[in-house]
């Protein structure tokens, strides 16, 4: 199995990281779209704050063009089909939460310049609990909350 | 009745009073529910399983080094396309009626010489019998948007379809269970689900063309001897052998009741 | 090196669907086995998109990620006989790279 150059010793990574610090900051490389580090912050934080927080959310603003289409009740936690949609212009992030998991941060999307705010990911639920889709625009952040009910079906199996 | 079958006979008709009682919450609880069914459909895990099953199909095996491809799954060898809806059915080689699951292991063992004591026998979901869900989602899904057409004519097709109606209606084990127990109406259900009423077309269409199925619960590819396998584990009646006639029969009772309901194979379920 | 992706692309009015399929176990690492130990976390953390050589979407994902997940995005522009391709890679390291084309 070969292994990921993004999983070598830590020593590398941040000379990686400086040289393209200061390619970017002559202006010659966006970061951005070169890496996309895996947020360890963001993924392993213990509270829903903490996640928006390494984010960089902090407290997102409640918006309307933040859209969440999802069944309001999943038959299962193991799969359930969530489409978070985003109205704003100039999308270029989108990250889907589930509150009450041990892991909030389900997914984070890096949305191109020709890609539309438009993603659909199935994400596992532990229990009952609001889903939080939060979208960057133009440098700013906003969110929108859904409650989605998850049941047993069957002999619970 | 003993103490345990009265509580759950209570607890299938307090299931049943709620539901009829709270019909105007059920409807909306029963909206949400096919909304999160319709979503799952699009992107079924099972299609990873249908590649796997077309790569055994093809690939050379067993002492005799030779691919399932010369397999006769009743409409001539190698035939897949639309095989499933026409099974089980009796085969003059074998001079038996079988099921697909069945059939394999008759090809897998004149066309490739395996030995099939080991797939019989291994729980399922484990080596080598996982095999057996890959192949059952790619031969099902050879026979997705095909009608299901099982009408027993041949004698032995027949009384395979006799013995299946009796086994469906047999009460047994601790609980004194029957598969009618739970499937012998309409409107029955367990918490969420709606058990449909086999002995129905509707009823039977529901069950016999969406399984095989991928289990989401479970991140399990479920063949249909799989899903019988569990029944009789709900039902608290003893393990049935894979593959057995016991098993066949009420494949065909269920297949030949749902004639005409269109195959949606391999499905997804919660 | 994993199992194969499964990949669908159409083009229409001048938008470019992709879905795909990915099989992983997605193990969170919250879960144990009948042993009872804990079945590590093993569950692929990015995913990138590329349609005609170009990236269009970069994905990070947690555990909280479905067990053989979907993922499905539209991107505007692409034709028909463009090539799309999706790698991911997991946090043990492996990856994978499937394609296909836009029809």
């Amino acid at each position: 199995m070969t292994q990921h150059w993004m999983e070598r010793r830590p020593m590398e990574r941040r000379q990686v990281l400086t040289f393209v610090g200061a390619l970017a900051a002559a202006g010659i490389v966006v970061p951005r779209a070169a890496f996309a580090n895996w947020d360890k912050a963001a993924f392993e934080a213990k509270t829903l704050d903490d996640a928006l927080k390494a984010l960089g959310a902090g407290s997102p603003a409640n918006s309307g063009d933040v859209q969440i289409v999802a069944s309001d009740i999943a038959e299962n936690g193991a799969v359930v089909p969530i489409q978070a949609v985003s109205k704003l212009p100039n999308t270029e992030r989108i990250a889907i939460l589930v509150e009450k998991n041990p892991n909030m941060l389900a997914a984070a999307y890096d949305i191109g310049p020709d890609t539309v705010p438009d993603v659909t990911a199935r994400i596992k639920m532990g229990q009952t609990s609001n889903v939080l889709v939060v979208v960057k625009a133009d440098g700013k952040f906003y969110s929108a909350a859904k409650e989605i009910k998850v049941t047993l079906g069957g002999c619970g199996g | 009745m003993d103490r345990v079958s009265m509580g759950i006979a209570a607890f299938l008709a307090v299931v049943a009073a709620f539901a009829t009682a709270a019909y105007a919450q059920k409807d909306k609880a029963q909206e949400g529910i096919e909304a999160y069914r319709e979503a799952l459909q699009d992107g079924n895990p099972a299609e990873l399983y249908e590649a796997t099953g077309e790569e055994l199909w093809k690939k050379p095996a067993g002492p005799k080094n030779a691919t399932l491809e010369a397999c006769d799954l009743g409409l001539g060898a190698g035939v897949v396309k639309g095989a499933y809806a026409r099974l089980p059915r009796y085969f003059a080689d074998t001079d038996k009626v079988q099921d697909l699951e069945s059939r394999l292991l008759t090809c897998m063992s004149t066309l490739q010489g395996i030995d099939t004591k080991p797939y019989v026998e291994a729980a399922f979901g484990t080596p080598p019998k996982e095999d057996m869900n890959a192949l059952a989602a790619f031969v099902s899904g050879q026979s997705k948007d095909i009608p299901a057409a099982v009408t027993p004519t041949h004698p032995k097709e027949q009384a395979m379809y006799e013995l299946g109606k009796r086994m469906f209606f047999y009460q047994g084990g601790p609980y004194d269970f029957a598969c009618a127990t739970c499937h012998g109406q309409e409107g029955m259900r367990i918490r969420m689900q709606e058990l449909p009423y086999i002995s129905s077309n509707k009823g039977a269409a529901a069950g016999w063309t969406s399984w095989p199925a991928y289990r989401v619960s479970s991140g399990q590819m479920w063949s249909m001897q799989w899903r019988l396998n569990d029944c009789f584990r709900q039902q608290r009646f003893p393990e049935p052998v894979y593959a057995s006639d016991a098993t066949v029969a009420l494949s065909m009772y269920m297949a030949a009741n749902a004639l005409g309901a269109t195959m949606k194979t391999p499905g997804i379920k919660r | 090196m994993g199992n194969p992706m499964k990949i669908r692309a159409a083009s229409k009015d001048g938008v470019t669907e992709i879905k795909v399929l990915m099989s992983h176990e997605m193990e969170t690492g919250q879960r144990k086995d009948a042993s009872g130990a804990v079945v590590p976390a093993w569950f692929i953390n990015e995913v990138t998109a590329k349609l005609d050589g170009k990236t269009v979407l970069q994905a990070q994902w947690g555990p909280s990620v479905s067990k053989n997940p979907y993922l499905a995005f539209k991107v505007k522009g692409g034709k028909a006989g463009d090539k799309v391709s999706v790698t991911w890679v997991d946090n043990k390291g492996d990856t994978r790279t499937d394609e296909a084309t836009v029809t």
